[in-house]
């Protein structure tokens, strides 16, 4: 077995509490299919045949009656954990360690890409690396988001991710919370790496290839609670460390008996001499114009492969709930209609709109660009556009709904007029109502 | 064919066997057909074979379908009645020598078929379709070709580097063992290059692929290994074609699982097999490699004031004059390296961090250079049976110059790179690097960047080349110093031993 793939879905949304108070954001409906039935679907795409799935006890029900995640014909070995307690994603590994048998690939339950999965575990394969990860740049969002009150910028913490001219090995991971005052690079790095590119534009997709000596080093530092917080950083830094490279390992005898924290990190595989022999006798070298052997003699190495086009969208604010609402559907080739649908022929349906299953669409009304969610009822002259409307909506006649996100079970008044506002779960909208710009959750 | 001319006696006697023998066969198939077609058999009576015994009725079946096959049958056994009795006919008439001129001689001497390997046939369809059938049946994906290949190679496969084949394997991959995924990509994207490297990497990860291995049930280890291996092995060279090297170790391999006796239990047949590979590799390449240095610095062919020519990076020859520099002798090393793989600065780190004094040029310099050089080593890919060297290309070039020169060449080279295929010429049997290799920025321009969209513009980016034996004096191996033509010796002597 190579890979064993772990699907990380006990995150909250904490950044997205409006959409998340009543459906855990693993579940949030994304073009009529849970969130999670992406990542899971993209495993299923590239072969994988089993999934961890990490997550709550509230999820892993909804999992179970939800017809989407029934489809997914991977076998799902769902491991739940407290959702009080605070456990981070690098805790969660910790927890189903005895599961872990070879090499991981971390996936987070809100990550929606079309990468091909290739190029990262190739990174991983090829270069025997300990680390591999996926970034893509990022993209504005464009539409405005409702509930937020004129365009406020959020003071989004940078990235600084650090990589060497092929654009392939991670040199240098930092977020701007932890650099006090000013970047600093080790003089070790420069003289390894003479060219390296900074850059701040990249957004996490939180998609990890780890080496099985990773999650054993993780079990003995219990000090370490999150992958992307802190672990990773820990390894990008550690590839440059002094004891790692000082170090010619001679016998596994000798690594078995050293107490150093780093130890388990550095396991050499049996054969290593053999390994050892093939490197000195190949004529490749990953950089030129110094003395050093390929890779520096460093046995850690970290690598990032970044996708500049296609999608890759990490679902964890509301923003980026309603742009991967838009372009999620263009990934598949489904019918953008669900076939038990009830429509009636005088409701002029824009292409790009996206009904779910058992609705029931009356006269008059006009969907652009939106996505209506299963059971729900749409009476006469409505008009949606550009909205979300989740599962068991009611819109009742004459409403206007425009750059709008409606929770689950919401029902609106006749004749409402809502615009960019977020209704939210089990809310009513009373008749004749006009709100702009408003979260109504509270109402 | 002499024997026709020699007497008209002798030819009707074989005549007469031939049309004998053919009668017969005639009648066998018409047996067959009658047996077959188990359905009107009437009309087929009427279509009488010479000498041909009645067959026997089978029961008609009267299926209306069958009426177009039966006809061809009817047409089928008229034509071979037409054809024995037109024989019989013409039994003693000189005709029939001259009919079956062309007939005999190919019944006379054993046809010789000459079957060239695959993988020098890409501009054969039927070729490219019985691969794709045998890939598909070992579950192994198709690599495809691309660019444009120059017509004298476009017999060769061309790949290139920015399509692996793990695009279209499933990601923990199931059907290939994961050592040999990791090895495949290392090998296509160059990481592990170099014949001796090469080697190690493939023995290293045949071991863990022998580690993982359980006999399953009812199949004999010996047998089911084998079988186990041959994907393997199609994948790695669909990854990339195997060197001569690699076929040798995998030969080697071979024969040891089917030498394994049935009584054996797993675990003990699995250690002896593990044993063998580190002995191989103990013996054949690092053991090799001593011994050869050994030789070259004992028998004075690097000797004080030496100046040493070298191209591209060998790491044996690497290896011999690190050594050397060891026990002290005094020389210097001039570092020939060429484009686009420039393995040559890779030569010259090595060497220099050795502490020996170095020189480099570009293959371009190779004749102003020369003068200063007094002897030149190079390392061999594999050393063919008519005593040919083949090597990374540049490499005859530099053994051409160095003859006009009236330097001395020496190759090195471990005696498990022998080969017994025979070529006298870089073009037949080659390897096609990914022509976008040849791709140069300069200054911020890539002048060959829509190079696809020229009609009439290939790249070729050749890998190997062969140097004939005349311009070679000495081949420095783990069993001495011999003439390069002493290769086929060589390799009696070892499948003697075998």
């Amino acid at each position: 077995m190579e890979l064993q793939a772990v699907l990380m879905a006990a995150g909250g949304g904490s950044r997205m509490t409006d959409l998340t108070y009543n459906t855990p954001k693993a579940m949030l409906p994304v073009g009529n299919k849970p969130l999670m039935w992406y990542p899971l679907n993209l495993l299923e795409k590239v072969g994988f045949e089993e999934v961890i799935v990490i997550t709550t006890k509230e999820v892993q029900k909804a999992m179970s009656t939800d017809l989407k995640i029934k489809d997914v014909k991977m076998k799902l070995d769902v491991v739940s954990i407290q959702e009080d307690g605070d456990m981070g994603t690098a805790d969660a590994l910790r927890h189903i360690q005895p599961k872990i048998k070879t090499d991981i690939l971390v996936l987070s339950c809100d990550l929606i890409t079309d990468v091909a999965l290739h190029e990262v575990v190739d990174l991983f394969r090829a270069h025997n690396a300990t680390m591999a990860m996926l970034m893509s740049k990022a993209h504005e969002f464009t539409e405005t988001v409702p509930g937020q009150k004129g365009k406020k910028k959020t003071a989004e913490q940078r990235d600084f991710v650090g990589v060497d001219k092929s654009g392939k090995r991670l040199l240098f991971m930092a977020n701007e919370a932890d650099l006090e005052d000013g970047l600093s690079i080790r003089k070790s790095i420069m003289r390894k790496h003479p060219r390296m590119l900074i850059k701040t534009g990249l957004v996490d997709a939180h998609l990890y290839c780890l080496k099985k000596a990773v999650v054993d080093f993780l079990t003995e530092n219990k000090s370490i609670s999150s992958i992307r917080g802190e672990l990773v950083p820990y390894l990008v830094r550690k590839q440059f460390s002094k004891t790692v490279n000082s170090q010619k390992l001679k016998d596994d005898t000798d690594d078995q008996t050293q107490e150093k924290n780093d130890g388990p990190l550095l396991i050499s595989s049996r054969d290593e001499p053999l390994l050892q022999l093939a490197q000195e006798r190949s004529c490749w070298n990953d950089h030129r114009g110094d003395m050093s052997e390929a890779y520096h003699g460093g046995k850690l190495r970290c690598y990032v492969h970044i996708m500049d086009q296609g999608l890759c969208c990490r679902v964890n604010t509301l923003a980026a709930y309603i742009e991967v609402n838009r372009l999620a559907p263009k990934l598949f080739e489904e019918p953008s209609v669900h076939p038990s649908a009830d429509i009636s022929e005088r409701c002029q349906m824009g292409s790009d709109s996206i009904i779910g299953a058992v609705c029931h669409i009356a006269d008059k009304t006009s969907i652009k660009r939106s996505t209506i969610g299963n059971f729900t009822t749409v009476k006469e002259k409505v008009k949606v556009t550009n909205s979300i409307i989740m599962h068991g909506v009611t819109i009742e006649e004459g409403c206007n709904i425009q750059g709008s996100v409606i929770c689950s079970n919401a029902v609106i008044g006749r004749g409402a007029d809502l615009k960019y506002c977020l209704v939210g779960n089990g809310q009513h909208i009373e008749p004749e109502g006009k709100s702009t710009k408003n979260s109504s959750d509270r109402l | 064919m002499l024997s026709l001319i020699v007497s008209e006696g002798k030819d009707l006697t074989k005549e007469e066997k031939q049309r004998l023998r053919k009668e017969k066969k005639q009648q066998k198939k018409i047996k067959e057909k009658k047996d077959d077609k188990a359905s009107q058999e009437n009309e087929k009576e009427k279509k009488p074979v010479t000498s041909a015994a009645p067959a026997s009725q089978p029961p008609t079946q009267p299926t209306p379908t069958k009426t177009k096959a039966e006809l061809k049958a009817e047409r089928r056994a008229r034509q071979e009645a037409e054809r024995a009795s037109k024989q019989t006919k013409k039994g003693e008439t000189g005709q029939q020598a001259a009919t079956s001129k062309p007939k005999a001689p190919p019944s006379d001497l054993q046809p010789v078929v000459k079957r060239l390997p695959e993988h020098i046939q890409v501009d054969n369809p039927d070729v490219l379709k019985k691969l794709a059938k045998k890939l598909e049946r070992q579950q192994i994906p198709l690599r495809s070709d691309y660019g444009y290949k120059v017509s004298l190679f476009s017999h060769l496969h061309q790949y290139s580097r920015k399509a692996p084949l793990t695009q279209q394997l499933s990601i923990p991959s199931t059907v290939i063992h994961p050592a040999i995924v990791r090895l495949g990509l290392q090998y296509s994207h160059g990481i592990v290059a170099g014949s001796n490297a090469r080697s190690v990497a493939l023995l290293h990860a045949f071991k863990q692929v022998i580690r993982d291995y359980t006999t399953p049930q009812n199949e004999e280890l010996s047998r089911d290994l084998v079988n186990k291996l041959k994907p393997y092995i199609s994948f790695l060279n669909q990854c990339r074609p195997l060197s001569a090297s690699m076929g040798n170790a995998i030969k080697y391999i071979k024969k040891e699982i089917s030498n394994i006796p049935s009584n054996c239990k797993e675990d003990e047949a699995k250690n002896k097999l593990l044993n063998c590979i580190e002995s191989y590799i103990n013996e054949k390449i690092i053991l090799a490699g001593v011994a050869i240095a050994k030789c070259a610095i004992e028998k004075q062919k690097i000797s004080d004031g030496d100046v040493i020519l070298v191209y591209g990076c060998s790491s044996l020859v690497n290896h011999i004059l690190c050594k050397a520099f060891e026990k002290n002798r005094k020389f210097r090393v001039i570092v020939v390296d060429s484009r686009p793989r420039l393995e040559g600065k890779e030569a010259l780190r090595r060497l220099v961090q050795k502490g020996i004094s170095c020189t480099y040029v570009l293959i371009s310099a190779v004749s102003y250079i020369l003068p200063e050089v007094s002897k030149v080593f190079l390392g061999a890919h594999a050393l063919l049976a008519n005593g040919y060297v083949m090597s990374r290309v540049g490499t005859s070039q530099i053994a051409l110059v160095a003859k006009a020169f009236n330097v001395p060449v020496l190759v090195c080279c471990e005696t498990y790179k022998f080969c017994d295929r025979v070529q006298t010429d870089s073009f037949v049997s080659n390897e096609l690097d990914d022509p976008d290799d040849l791709i140069v920025t300069r200054k911020g321009t890539t002048p060959l960047e829509g190079w696809e969209n020229e009609s009439s513009l290939g790249l070729l980016n050749l890998v190997y080349d062969v140097t004939p034996p005349d311009f070679v004096d000495l081949v420095i191996t783990e069993l001495g110093m011999i003439p390069c033509t002493s290769v086929p010796v060589v390799l009696r002597v070892k499948n003697v031993d075998q």
